[in-house]
């Protein structure tokens, strides 16, 4: 082991306490940012699944001539949006009915239902811009009576979404920044406690660099080893939401999981950096 | 090899601790600095080891700047000047041997070269009985050894010593000066502040005196006329000179 890996242990035992405090605020700030980085994932895989249903349908008018109808249909297919139209005739629509709603059965009996040209959309635009923009053009067809998709529930999921990606950044940057300060303070404990060594050291000629170096690879650690429990925390959270919720979730493939443990790595090592820079350049 | 020009330091309450001072000191040679307290004499080490810099004027050692010199130059130029104080500042967690590889091993120097330079150097000073003892159980001048260890063990061009003996007894100072000397004639720089006026009188190596932070006697030129109107104030020193 080298003597700066070594150097940077002794600190873990000088300081029990702060060394597990850096390391908790680190954890907490990446479990933010994981938990509601999951909740952005998911949405967006519900949006996903659901989305393969979203449809739009355009309700025509009584009586609308069937031709009409089918031209229609050509036209709106050949949309840049659009996986595929279809035309639901009254009957077909009666019967989707029943299948649906069995226990309203009888409120069915009549054919009141008018023809609907059911659209769904390609995978890429499942998002409410694009449902918006068709549902539009498809409303301008003369025949066309009524347009009807899942705007709000589509909206509302967007919106979901968007405030979980936002309070996970904010929370986590939040915690990021407490991590950093209390890193930092724990680097000035011990570089405090080994004052006299580093004044030695800087007496006989080692660089900055090599002074630094230890506290560095300490602040590197704390924040690897948060970074790791906050990983071990988000899945612990999922996998508690999937029991009590029995609700599926997807969890971070390797590359992300990889990528939260680094930034602790990352927010450890910013906070000594910071801290060590300023004491250096202070003795 | 050390070359003032000049060098004048103010510190930031308004002390003027080196005022416009003009020095050079050659390879191998052996000065005294002498001067009341307060007069300057640590500030002039420091800039030697360049801890401080002038405000204005140069300082220059071997090929280091005080104008140009980055951290790392610092840092560099220390492993070629041993360094040794008043306070020995020896580790108290280690032991004798571990203090002076440690001078060794923060400037990374390859491993196995370090215990070999260690034992060698300790004992040069004297000390190849106490290697692992702890600086505590040493004596005053002992620990003054240990500190004269580390600041030799990377063959320093030049060893600075700030009123080396200044905690120890008269035995102990002699025998301390007396290692001083051999560094010295190995060809060594000694560049020593000192209040022992005693010493300075016994041998017959260069004398510089500060007061408020500039030279007012320098033994080297005493055959310049100017120098010899400064030799008034310490009759000790004026004695030792001629
Ligand atoms: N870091 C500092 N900040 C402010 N003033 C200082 C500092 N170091 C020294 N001084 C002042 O500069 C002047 C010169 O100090 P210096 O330590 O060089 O004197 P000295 O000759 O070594 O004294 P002594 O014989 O007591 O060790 C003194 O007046 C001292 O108070
Ligand atoms: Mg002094």
């Amino acid at each position: 082991m080298s003597l700066a890996t070594r150097e940077a242990l002794v600190s873990f035992r000088r300081a029990p306490l702060l060394s597990a405090l850096s390391i908790t605020t680190i954890a907490f700030s990446l479990f933010a940012f994981g938990l509601f980085g999951l909740v952005v994932l998911n949405i967006r895989q519900a949006l996903e699944t659901v989305s393969e249903r979203v449809e739009i349908r355009a309700f025509a008018y009584d009586g609308t001539d069937s031709r009409s109808v089918a031209a229609a249909v050509a036209e709106i297919s050949a949309y840049p949006e659009v996986l595929r139209a279809d035309v639901i005739l009254p009957q077909e629509a009666l019967e989707r009915a029943r299948r649906e709603m069995g226990e309203f059965k009888d409120v069915f009996e009549s054919a009141f239902l008018p023809t609907a040209i059911e659209v769904r959309l390609k995978p890429g635009y499942r998002d409410p811009d694009a449902v918006q923009r068709v549902a539009g053009k498809m409303g301008a067809f003369a025949f066309v009576e009524d347009v009807r998709y899942g705007e709000d529930w589509i909206n509302q999921l967007h919106r979901i979404r968007n405030i979980a990606g936002a309070t996970g950044m904010v929370l986590g940057l939040a915690f990021a920044i407490v991590a950093v300060i209390i890193i930092g303070a724990t680097i000035r404990m011990a570089m405090m406690a080994r004052a006299r060594e580093i004044e030695i050291m800087r007496l006989v000629g080692a660089t900055d660099g090599f002074i630094r170096r230890p506290f560095l690879i300490e602040g590197a650690i704390k924040g690897t080893v948060g970074g790791a429990l906050a990983l071990g925390l988000t899945w612990f959270a999922t996998s508690v939401i999937e029991r009590y919720l029995s609700f599926d979730t997807v969890f971070f493939d390797t590359r992300l999981a990889v990528a939260g443990v680094i930034a602790g790595a990352v927010i450890g090592l910013a906070g000594s950096m910071v801290s060590v820079s300023r004491q250096l350049r202070q003795a | 090899m050390i070359r003032f020009t000049n060098a004048s330091l103010e510190y930031a309450r308004g002390t003027v601790a080196l005022h416009d001072v003009n020095l050079f000191i050659a390879r191998r040679e052996f000065v005294f600095l002498t001067g009341p307290s307060g007069a300057g004499k640590s500030t002039l080490l420091k800039c030697i080891y360049m801890d401080e810099r002038p405000d204005s004027g140069e300082v220059k050692v071997g090929a280091t700047s005080s104008l140009t010199a980055t951290r790392t130059d610092v840092a560099k130029l220390r492993r070629k000047t041993g360094i040794v104080f008043q306070d020995f500042r020896l580790l108290e967690d280690r032991t004798v041997e571990q203090n002076v590889a440690f001078a060794l091993e923060v400037i990374g120097a390859p491993r196995n070269t370090i215990a070999g330079k260690v034992s060698r150097v300790l004992t040069q000073v004297g000390l190849a009985s106490k290697t692992t003892a702890l600086p505590r159980e040493l004596s005053g001048g002992e620990q003054q050894r240990v500190a004269i260890a580390r600041a030799l063990v990377n063959d320093p061009f030049v060893l600075i010593a700030d009123e080396p003996t200044g905690n120890l007894d008269d035995r102990a100072t002699r025998g301390i000066f007396q290692l001083l000397r051999d560094i010295s004639a190995s060809g060594t720089a000694v560049v020593m502040a000192t209040h022992n006026l005693d010493l300075v009188r016994r041998s017959d190596y260069r004398t510089i005196e500060l007061t408020h932070g500039e030279i007012v006697f320098d033994s080297a030129s005493i055959a310049a006329p100017t120098g010899v109107a400064l030799l008034d104030d310490d009759a000790g020193m004026t004695e030792a000179v001629l």
